[in-house]
């Protein structure tokens, strides 16, 4: 298997290190070689952030290369933007969640949050997925598991069974919580069930 | 057992099953998380320190105890360190002591981009470079041994693509390490120059021998692939280039220094052409050269800013890639949270048009607009002792302008020695001490005035206000940053007087568990429409909070990110701004 490599960005606060902690996790239960690598500090503070995740039978470079990446998973339609360059010309795929964060430039009145996000991504993306996660996080009865509706929409692109995914979930989320994530996680996969 | 680690979590964890027991340490990204895992185990005294010197210092007392120590920091940390780290590669060892810095390529944090394994080569003591998490962890253990064995303090050079990637790392257990018994010995611990000059001698020797282990040990090794070309590497930069290059051969250098010469000598005769892969400086380079060797390094591999599998991609073909154009986006830099402390101190000085002598922490951050009220930021104390250099420059008159704000990490990381000079030499500059009861910036850390260990036990708390008394201060004024009017009155104040003043703001982090809780019980703020006079007020933007945007030519309050501070309640000339109570119904 070719190595795969996902992005997945968003703002500072969104939960991004957690979701790429999970994916790196069943990645390794899986049986991979994992890196992810994630730059802290000033990007906590309501910055933006982004998480490199790779994965395959063996993975030298944390970073992925501009080009290569398999799936942009982005917590943030301008966010999505961002990184574009890094998807894969020819067979990458953005899934992408239905929400703006406005940018204090933007809030302050200087600059403008663009509103052909979606348009400028399909010109240079063959499959952009756009997804409402916290509509499916109601509907699993938890807002705050919108990360989780997004990481079961990414599943259907990679090799990690299912019942992987599960079992990391279980460990990995607060207890309270585990019903909750697990609902999010299918309504997410099954999204794409043809 | 195999876990996922990032490459600190890593260090921390091989550190532990080497038998450290002592462990001492500033914060400072990309390094902090070092100190926090050792914290977690029971059996590592693990201490924050005020500031790189001392953790360098109390780490180094205890190697020289017989306990296996190991003190840690970000790169411009050893700079603080220097002294003691110049005179310990003279002093010498009793038991293992490791020295981590964690080197920020790329400056993704910090203020400049250093490459630390100039500093290590500077005091004389060897440089193992880990490449990813599990080299991170065996090189901690091996580091140990290493130092034991050569009476040297080591420096294990980390750099923040190591320290914050997580791969899977094979741990072990903790090895049973009894403590040393302690030996006076005046001839290495007495560095009065009669004992310095033998030791230095004792130096150059230990240098040599410590080349001929770089010759040998397993830390270096030949990946053979393709002869025409040969790249000797360390690092992240080896996980680049062979991501790159998966064919050519590699000598990997995981012992950088002493550089082992004759292998990279034996390595070369083998391929066709030479290469060195390293990031920021040639320090690999430089010596090959000054070896004679014939090498290609710094021409195509740059120099400044961290490397990337394309920047090593573009070294070697000239070329990317190919990849969508990157779009032109608006950026989205950090911003000071919602209801920080630290907005109010930096409105108010915006407002007496003070000339600010800013620090390093989240208070940083107000130079941005539209709070905009700081002159400099440096580095860790030039705050004070700065704005006392510009006060002799300017005169007494500037100096009814001039303020230093510094928070209270930082104040005692390096402040108080820059503000017993300024009552010494007759200053009259304005000290602001910013205390938000944590070091926020590197993810909130206890300090010398919490009152809390980095266990997590109970302790004294420094008090500031007795602090600047004792140091001579007559005039401390105690505020809270989030009164507008008092801050501004009472800064306005201070600066005035024709003595050295200090301003201790008061006010914990929004983000400390404590604080949370208490904001979280508190209604938020929402702004009535019709009451606003948009365009031409535009008063509650002067604060530069986050949760506040500007729509359809009016001010609006995101509710998901209010704290319910009111400061912006404070400015609103029209009572607009009110509490936005949950209608029952
Ligand atoms: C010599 C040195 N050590 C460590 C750091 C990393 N660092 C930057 S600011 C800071 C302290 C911030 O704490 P504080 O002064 O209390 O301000 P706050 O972030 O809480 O507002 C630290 C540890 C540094 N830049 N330089
Ligand atoms: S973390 Fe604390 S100190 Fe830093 S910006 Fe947020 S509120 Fe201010
Ligand atoms: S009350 Fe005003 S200033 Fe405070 S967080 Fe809410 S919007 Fe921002």
């Amino acid at each position: 298997m070719k190595t795969k490599n996902i992005i997945i960005s968003g703002v500072g606060g969104q939960g991004i290190i957690l979701a790429s902690e999970l994916l790196s996790l069943a990645a390794m239960e899986a049986g991979f070689d994992v890196k992810k690598s994630e730059v802290h500090g000033m990007s906590q503070r309501g910055g933006s952030v982004v998480s490199n995740v790779r994965f395959g039978e063996k993975v030298y470079s944390p970073l992925i290369e501009e080009g290569t990446a398999d799936v942009i998973l982005s917590f943030e339609k301008l966010e999505t933007l961002r990184w574009i360059h890094f998807l894969n010309p020819q067979s990458g795929v953005c899934i992408v969640n239905d929400l703006e964060i406005i940018p204090v430039q933007v809030s302050q009145g200087k600059g403008e949050y663009p509103g052909d996000i979606m348009e400028r991504l399909k010109k240079k993306a063959s499959r952009v997925y756009l997804i409402d996660g916290v509509k499916y996080a109601l509907q699993a009865g938890n807002p705050r598991t919108a990360n989780t509706v997004l990481l079961g929409a990414l599943s259907n692109f990679l090799p990690i069974e299912p019942e992987i995914w599960e079992e990391t979930i279980k460990k990995r989320v607060p207890p309270k919580t585990i019903e909750a994530n697990l609902k999010a996680f299918w309504l997410g996969r099954d999204l794409f069930k043809d | 057992m195999k876990m996922l680690l990032s490459g600190n979590e890593a260090v921390a964890r091989g550190a532990w099953e080497g038998g450290v027991l002592v462990s001492a340490a500033y914060p400072g990204t990309p390094s902090t998380e070092i100190l926090e895992n050792l914290a977690k185990y029971e059996e590592v005294r693990a201490e924050w320190s005020p500031n790189e010197k001392v953790a360098f210092e109390v780490a180094l007392g205890a190697a020289i105890g017989g306990a296996r120590a190991t003190v840690s920091m970000k790169h411009v940390g050893l700079n603080v360190a220097a002294d003691p780290l110049m005179s310990s590669a003279y002093s010498g060892i009793n038991a293992g002591f490791l020295i981590i810095s964690a080197d920020d390529p790329g400056m993704h944090s910090s203020q400049n981009e250093q490459d630390n394994r100039i500093l290590a080569k500077f005091a004389k003591i060897p440089v193992l470079e880990p490449s990813d998490s599990q080299e991170a962890h065996d090189f901690a253990k091996i580091g140990f041994r290493i130092s034991e064995e050569f009476d040297t303090p080591v420096l294990l050079r980390l750099t923040t693509r190591i320290s914050h990637t997580k791969c899977i790392v094979e741990v072990g257990e903790r090895e049973k390490v009894e403590v040393k018994p302690y030996n006076k010995a005046v001839h290495k611990y007495i560095l009065v120059p009669a004992h310095a000059r033998k030791r230095h001698v004792a130096v150059e020797e230990r240098l040599e021998r410590l080349r001929e282990f770089a010759e040998k040990t397993d830390l270096n090794r030949i990946e053979w692939g393709n002869p025409d070309i040969g790249i000797v590497t360390s690092g992240i930069a080896y996980q680049y280039a062979k991501e790159v290059m998966p064919e050519a051969s590699f000598l990997k250098l995981g012992f950088s220094w002493p550089t082992p010469i004759d292998l990279v000598k034996k390595f070369s005769s083998q391929v066709k052409k030479l290469y060195v892969v390293e990031e920021l400086e040639p320090f690999i380079e430089d010596a090959l050269r000054a070896a004679g060797l014939e090498v290609t390094g710094k021409e195509v591999v740059p120099r400044i800013n961290e490397l990337s599998p394309r920047r090593v991609r573009v070294a070697f073909t000239g070329k990317e890639l190919p990849h969508p154009e990157p779009e032109d986006v608006v950026s989205r830099p950090p911003v000071l949270c919602p209801g920080c402390p630290h907005i109010g101190i930096y409105w108010a000085l915006r407002r007496l048009r003070a000339t600010v002598m800013g620090d390093i922490g989240c208070y940083t951050l107000g130079f941005q607009e539209p709070l905009s009220a700081m002159d400099t930021c440096l580095e860790m104390g030039f705050s004070i002792s700065g704005a006392h250099g510009l006060e002799k420059a300017q005169g007494k008159k500037f100096a009814r302008k001039l303020v230093a704000t510094i928070g209270d990490s930082t104040f005692l990381h390096s402040g108080m020695t820059g503000l017993m000079d300024i009552v010494y030499n007759k200053g009259t500059s304005t000290v602001v001490i910013l205390d938000n009861r944590t070091t926020a910036m590197t993810g909130h850390q206890d300090h010398p005035a919490t009152g809390k260990t980095a266990k997590g036990e109970p302790t004294k708390a420094i008090d500031f206000k007795e602090l600047a008394h004792a140091i001579g201060v007559e005039k401390v004024f105690e505020i809270d940053p989030h009164n507008l009017k008092m801050t501004r009155k009472v800064l306005k104040e201070a600066m005035e007087l024709d003595e050295p003043t200090v301003v201790i703001a008061k006010r914990p982090c929004v983000l400390l568990k404590e604080e949370r809780k208490r904001l979280q019980a508190k209604p938020k703020k929402k702004i009535i429409p019709e009451k606003c006079k948009g365009e031409t007020c535009r008063n509650c933007l002067t604060i530069g909070c986050s949760a506040i945007y500007w729509k359809d030519g009016k001010a609006w309050i995101n509710p998901l990110l209010c704290v319910g501070c009111d400061l912006c309640q404070q400015l609103c000339p029209f009572g607009a701004i009110v509490e936005d109570v949950k209608d029952e119904n």
